[in-house]
């Protein structure tokens, strides 16, 4: 997967235009602030070695006072007037603006000239194609989400389906999706870093897998990471919440869902799902919510691949309850007795008071 | 930067100007104004967001066990609350308590919310308003001032001057905002460790959490909060420095943002020794929560009543893109104390959204619809705001005087009738400290966000309470966190909780064990409605409305930083605003457009 062509010639300074009009929460900006693997600090202020030179434009961190302030380094990207190459994020779904009349879903600033409202989409029409690369931040931004949920009016999706799955930035870069909901922090700062290497010409490709998800973050499954792992091996499953036992028979999904948080916890090694107790809900997925609904019953597939871990795992189970206890028993030469037994055979005498 | 109109009015020179997106805060929130610059004031306010998601939509039909989980996704900064409020309206609807362990693990989870949010909220986002590079864009002579104020409680914090007070919450350098970061992830990871994850929880579960009761989880809370105290013991009597400079600088400064006292609290963190969910004793539990429900008005605590809230809730309309419900079902006549239920209440509210264009000038304007809360003493419909959040809830415990709260490791908590008393107890660093939160003479911008401050305190207090009751569980084996249920075919269900910025009321209606209606009501609804069919403008246009101008900037190239602190100290959340609305949004903008800060005129 990893191509090993250099896409950039060491950039200096990027930009980070980060708009969250999406249909979101605003939940993966928030989730950002919480990273610290890098933290947002770290990359703006020089904390980490090799990267360009960063301009983040993010509404809920921009210092500035909002309006016009705001959009202009926005407003300068669509008109080719930036002095440096961006990073275009987008946060939240986007809406299908086709079936809209003459409305609109959402909107990002106001025309300047018409002073109607810009929509997400017309500003991913005029940015995405300049971007350097584009990254979809959280499973809204990536293949739709709770937005895009059955029934919604909006008719949302994701940036590869709007943008087509073949779209490639002015660097050649597919669209790169962190999905997550929210993102996990460190996921997402860890994916923006090796961005920026490649912008500095220090790495290679980002490797993407076919949901164009960074592949050493997602190749994974919940399950293959979950210290509960265990206890569906034994066949030994929770059937309410009280228990610290594998919760696939009431609700969770990480046997078949990419996702690193059961390894990653969620800040810092803190916290994450299935390893402190709450059942995966495949919330990084492309199926995500339908697919998993209703979240607290048990996945129609559980019941076949547990019933036979239930089988040889109570076996098991047994048979290492019995070697269990033997290795919570010392070894038998460990004792303040008037004598060695450890099968060391001592050239001095080892019994007290000899000769 | 604003955009600036010129609009000749009859007896006054107006000029209007524009924000829109407002930044630093979550969600997308547009100002619109109209400026008397000749008598520096601000004449008249309409606040407007323009995204629509529909969650009632997609909720409507739904397994009523998936609720918190997708209304947790309402909110990115608070969707916790959201998730929690969720849970208590199940809890009520199945008919089930949770048992203690849990309900401390939520109370020890939502007390770091509080902590993580306003902390970031206050020093990142709110405080760039009020740090020096701001201040010498916009009022050059009050730095000037500042940097030869000394501070009256440096000896606490080690900042000489305010000068230096505002130097330190200068953004990604200043060494006060890159602590508030640093200490937003500590808490956050206290979150993380009773939730699960933040800000979307993964552990909580109608009927309790799946969060393990070990003492490893409650020592890894405990060291975490006690890291946190320090930041604490100096933030709090920073912004008092600062704050009291600003009133003492700028007298009238207190007319920023002030409107009537008129705050809704509906109460945070249960007791499980009385909290059994049940709608008929609803009365007893919600006054014994840690933070007391209530409504002041005029300085007078009216109730502490959630059934006397839970009725007094309407939802009007009158500047809002919607068709009435006036016909549509009935699903709630009467509560289960046979009290009638209003159609107007969200228990009977159906949702018709009626696209139109926006019209600023005496009709529709928003998406966002009116709460309103009906004072029966008066038969008014009373627009109340939640100050931001904290501002009502240290008010309405501070009068009704339950709130006495001391754990043996230290913290405590004490309503006195006209204040709340804050024990944080000793670190290595710094004394055991005593702060007391008094009742201000306003409810304007200063005091919104000098009540958030305190309220970082009240939760830190609070939390070692929550972990000494919690912590005796564990030593005596009490360990369950989940109790099982069953999902009704039928049934109703409430809650009530405080987001971080307020009001927050989960309204279910289950039918054929499905969700039949379900209507959320966050603190921004209440904040950022516009004028309602009385005519009742909402708290955010009333409170900008009537603003005084402070900056030393003319219209040429104004920023409008008074006009910002007003809006930001309601700590706005525009998702929970419009986290309802649907349909085909269409605007026509009458007014006019952007042009990078330079006034244009008005004839296109």
């Amino acid at each position: 997967m990893t191509e090993t062509q250099s896409t950039a010639s060491g950039v200096e300074e990027v930009h980070i235009l980060w708009i969250s009009e999406g249909m979101s929460c605003d939940g993966d900006s928030v989730s950002i602030t919480a990273a610290s693997l890098p933290s947002i600090e770290d990359v703006l202020l020089g904390n980490i070695p090799g990267i360009p030179k960063v301009h983040l434009h993010n509404k809920v961190l921009s210092p500035t006072i909002g309006g016009e302030e705001f959009m202009l380094p926005f407003r300068q990207a669509a008109n080719d007037e930036l002095d440096a190459p961006f990073v275009l994020v987008i946060e939240g779904s986007i809406p299908n603006e086709n079936i809209n009349g003459e409305g609109y879903w959402t909107s990002f600033g106001n025309d300047p000239l018409t002073g109607e409202p810009q929509t997400l989409n017309w500003w991913i029409d005029q940015l995405a194609p300049k971007a350097w690369a584009v990254v979809g931040a959280g499973t809204c931004a990536t293949y739709g989400g709770i937005h895009a949920m059955a029934g919604n009016p909006t008719g949302c999706m994701g940036l590869a389906d709007y943008l087509g799955w073949d779209f490639r930035s002015v660097a050649g870069i597919p669209i790169v999706n962190v999905p997550g909901c929210p993102v996990q922090p460190d996921n997402f700062m860890e994916t923006v870093t090796w961005l920026l290497y490649q912008a500095a010409g220090l790495s290679p490709m980002i490797p993407l897998d076919d949901q164009l998800r960074p592949t050493w973050l997602f190749g994974k499954t919940v399950h293959e990471g979950c210290d509960r792992a265990g206890y569906y091996e034994q066949g030994d499953f929770a059937l309410d919440y009280n228990s610290p036992k594998c919760q696939v028979k009431i609700g969770c999904w990480g046997p078949v869902v990419n996702c690193n948080v059961t390894k990653r916890g969620w800040m810092d090694g803190i916290g994450g799902c299935p390893n402190v107790g709450g059942i995966c809900i495949g919330c990084t997925m492309p199926g995500f919510p339908d697919k998993f609904m209703p979240f607290m019953d048990e996945p129609p597939g559980g019941t076949v691949s547990s019933a036979f871990s239930k089988t040889y795992g109570t076996l098991i189970r047994k048979l290492r309850s019995i070697t269990n206890k033997t290795v919570n028993k010392e070894p038998k030469w460990r004792h303040n007795r008037g004598e060695l037994t450890s099968g060391y055979d001592p050239r001095w005498s080892s019994e007290r008071g000899g000769r | 930067m604003a955009i600036r109109e010129e609009v000749p009015a009859q007896s006054r020179n107006l000029t209007e100007m524009s924000w829109d997106p407002i930044t630093r805060i979550v969600g997308n929130l547009g100002i619109y104004t109209k400026i008397d610059f000749d008598n520096r004031e601000v004449v008249e306010c309409k606040s407007t967001s323009s995204i629509f998601r529909g969650y009632s939509v997609f909720m409507k039909g739904k397994d009523p066990r998936d609720s918190h989980f997708i209304t947790s996704r309402i909110c990115g900064i608070c969707g916790d609350n959201h998730a929690t409020c969720s849970v208590y309206a199940q809890n009520m609807a199945y008919g089930i308590a949770m048992p203690p362990m849990a309900e401390w693990i939520y109370n020890l989870g939502e007390a770091a919310e509080y902590m993580f949010d306003h902390t970031i909220f206050q020093d990142n986002l709110v405080f760039v308003d009020f740090c020096e590079q701001m201040v010498g864009d916009t009022n050059p002579s009050l730095l000037d001032r500042a940097n030869d104020t000394p501070a009256p409680n440096a000896n606490i914090h080690g900042f000489k001057t305010i000068g230096d007070i505002m130097r330190a919450f200068n953004p990604f350098t200043g060494e006060k905002y890159k602590e508030a970061l640093v200490m937003s992830r500590v808490t956050r990871e206290m979150f993380c460790l009773m939730e699960g994850r933040h800000v979307h929880p993964s552990t909580l579960y109608p009927g309790g959490t799946g969060t393990v009761p070990t003492p490893q989880l409650f020592t890894d809370y405990l060291v975490r909060l006690m890291r946190f105290l320090d930041f604490v013991k100096t933030i709090v009597p920073m912004n008092d420095d600062l704050f009291d400079f600003f009133y003492e600088a700028m007298p009238g400064y207190e007319e920023v943002g002030r409107r009537r006292i008129m705050l809704g609290c509906w109460g945070s963190f249960q007791d499980p020794d009385v909290c059994d969910y049940k709608y008929e004793n609803m009365t007893n539990w919600g006054r014994e929560m840690f933070v007391t429900p209530g409504v002041v008005v005029d300085g007078e605590l009216i109730t502490t009543d959630l059934v006397d809230i839970n009725l007094g809730i309407r939802i009007m309309l009158g500047s809002s893109y919607y068709e009435d419900w006036q016909n549509e079902e009935m699903f709630v006549t009467h509560d289960p104390l046979g009290n009638p239920v209003d159609r107007r209440h969200p228990w009977n509210q159906t949702t018709i959204p009626k696209p139109q264009k926006r019209d600023l000038e005496g009709g529709n304007y928003s998406w966002v619809m009116s709460p309103r809360w009906h004072d029966k003493r008066t038969g008014d419909f009373l627009a109340l705001d939640t100050g931001g959040g904290a501002l009502a809830r240290l008010w309405t415990t501070a009068l009704a005087g339950r709130v006495d709260i001391q754990s043996t490791l230290g913290g405590g908590v004490k309503a006195t009738g006209n204040s709340v008393e804050i024990n944080l107890p000793k670190t290595a660093a710094m004394p055991e400290t005593r702060f007391e939160w008094k009742i201000p003479e306003w409810s304007n911008a200063i005091e919104r966000d000098r009540a958030r401050i305190y309220f970082i305190a009240y939760s830190a207090a609070s939390a070692f309470y929550f972990l000494e009751k919690a912590l005796e569980l564990v030593y005596a084996g009490e360990t369950k966190t989940f109790q099982e249920f069953e999902v009704p075919d039928e049934g109703i269900g409430c809650g009530f909780h405080e987001a971080v910025r307020g009001v927050l009321s989960h309204h279910m209606v289950i039918k054929d064990g499905k969700i039949a209606n379900y209507h959320p009501y966050p603190p921004t609804p209440w904040n950022g409605s516009p004028t309602d069919s009385y005519g009742t403008p909402g708290p955010y246009e009333d409170a900008v409305a009537g603003t005084p101008i402070f900056e030393e900037n003319g219209p040429e190239d104004f920023k409008g930083i008074d006009i910002m602190r007003a809006v930001r100290s309601f700590d706005p959340c525009l998702p929970c605003g419009v986290h309802m609305y649907l349909g085909n949004g269409k605007t026509l903008e009458k007014r006019h457009s952007p042009t990078l800060g330079i006034g244009v005129d008005d004839d296109e």
